[in-house]
């Protein structure tokens, strides 16, 4: 539990210079991505980023255009049933069979997986407060999230994937989820790979996270180094200006006048130096949180 | 054992975890002896990460509030009030240096503060005195 993602651990996910486009636009550009067994990895985004489009080819749902993805060292478009009887897998739209009972989808999705958990398929129908009876159609939103999850963890996967498993459910249901994700690493060696916009959720459940922006990795690190590398500091300059004075290491800016808040990327004492070389004080510094450092990467 | 976490204000969810409980046991809400939750209780209970409770308990033991014992479980140590003195003056400083920092901005002098500080305990200590006598 405590070395995940070391660099030593096997890759269980390996993309390498994934393209994918769509017409003519580009959704994956060039992508690479190495996720290591162990932990939680967070993937994170705004719309259109590419988040879903890596993940369906993970999944094997879509053929590189050009590149390559190994998931557990095979080709999920070639080995779908080595890859995908060994991921548990909840969409963003969640799409089940609406005509089944939520028994008959139980017994459905038992008849893929030789590693089916039985006793632990009731144990989260119960958790879950799933009634056995129920047509998947009818079920709320948050029920319909715990009838996915169910199927989706009750294989005991070796990895999970949640393609923005929180999005539209209200702070129970995220609870559940969010918990599901906790109990999947607490058991050695499982990996979880999950997608969301919701930084707060990253932040709490996340060992490691990559930001993809543009169909392209362009942050990838362990939470920890993360937050210790990225702070605000708060500059007063002799005069007033009406750009900010540049500095080196500067991943954003705002601010007016004499006074200028920066967001940099590590290395604070020297940006620190930097700022005093160029005649300005340090007024303030603070941390930030995940989101305030996805806004300073992708608009900076 | 009353823990919040906070994504809000940037603070590592580590750190907030072990001043939390440094906190608990400043105030003597956890004395030598008592058991903290097992790792994956408390990730559960948090919603975290239970590698980042895992990191916090390191730095407790690290830092002597805490240890494991042989049979499995994490226990606040038994060194009681002289460190958590030491923790409640780290938490004034961490306060103090603010308020230094704070008012040299604003220009005022240590001479100021200093009076101020005195001018306030009596306010402060007048207004407990009311209290106490209107129970």
């Amino acid at each position: 539990m405590t070395d995940s993602f070391s660099e030593s651990s096997t890759p269980i996910v390996e993309v390498q210079g994934l393209t994918r486009r769509f017409d003519d636009k580009v959704a994956l550009n060039d992508l690479s991505l190495t996720v290591h067994r162990g932990g939680v990895f967070g993937l994170i985004g705004g719309n259109g980023a590419g988040k879903t489009t890596l993940i369906r080819h993970i999944l094997g749902m879509f053929k590189a255009q050009s590149g390559s993805v190994k998931v557990f060292s095979l080709d999920p478009v070639k080995d779908p049933v080595g890859v995908l009887g060994r991921i548990g897998y909840l969409s963003e739209d969640r799409d089940l069979p609406d005509w089944m009972r939520v028994h008959q989808l139980v017994r459905y999705s038992q008849a893929f997986y030789p590693n089916w958990d039985s006793a632990y398929a009731s144990e989260l129908m119960d958790a879950f407060d799933l009634d056995p009876k129920a047509k998947v159609k009818s079920l709320s939103r948050g029920q319909r999230a715990r009838a996915g999850l169910l199927v989706a963890l009750a294989h005991r996967p070796e990895l999970l994937v949640l393609d923005e498993p929180s999005s539209g459910l209200d702070p129970v249901v995220r609870r559940d989820i969010l918990g599901s994700i906790i109990r999947t690493i607490a058991d050695d060696g499982r990996t979880v790979f999950f997608s969301s916009h919701l930084l707060d959720e990253v932040e709490r459940v996340a060992d490691r996270v990559a930001i993809i922006h543009h169909g392209q990795i362009m942050l990838n690190a362990g939470m920890d180094d993360i937050k210790q590398s990225h702070r605000r500091v708060t500059f007063r300059f002799n005069e007033s200006t009406s750009e900010a004075p540049a500095i080196h290491g500067t991943l954003s800016c705002e601010g007016s006048g004499q006074e200028w808040t920066y967001v940099c990327d590590g290395q604070l004492d020297q940006f620190r130096n930097a700022g005093q070389a160029i005649g300005a004080a340090v007024v303030d510094e603070a941390a930030l949180t995940l989101d305030e450092i996805f806004v300073a990467r992708v608009s900076g | 054992m009353q823990i919040r976490i906070n994504t809000h204000d940037g603070v590592p969810i580590y750190l907030q975890v072990v001043n939390q409980i440094k906190y608990l046991v400043a105030a003597g809400r956890l004395s030598g002896g008592d058991e903290l939750p097992a790792i994956r209780t408390l990730a559960e209970t948090l919603i975290v990460n239970p590698n980042t409770i895992a990191r916090a308990y390191r730095e407790l033991e690290h830092a002597g509030i805490v240890e494991k014992r042989r049979t499995a479980g994490t226990f606040v140590t038994d060194q009681g009030s002289p460190l958590a003195r030491k923790e409640r003056m780290k938490i004034l400083t961490e306060r103090v240096d603010q308020l230094l920092a704070e008012s040299e901005q604003m220009n005022v002098g240590l001479e100021e503060i200093v009076k101020l500080l005195g001018q306030r305990h009596s306010v402060i200590t007048k207004a407990k005195r009311k209290e106490g006598s209107d129970d």
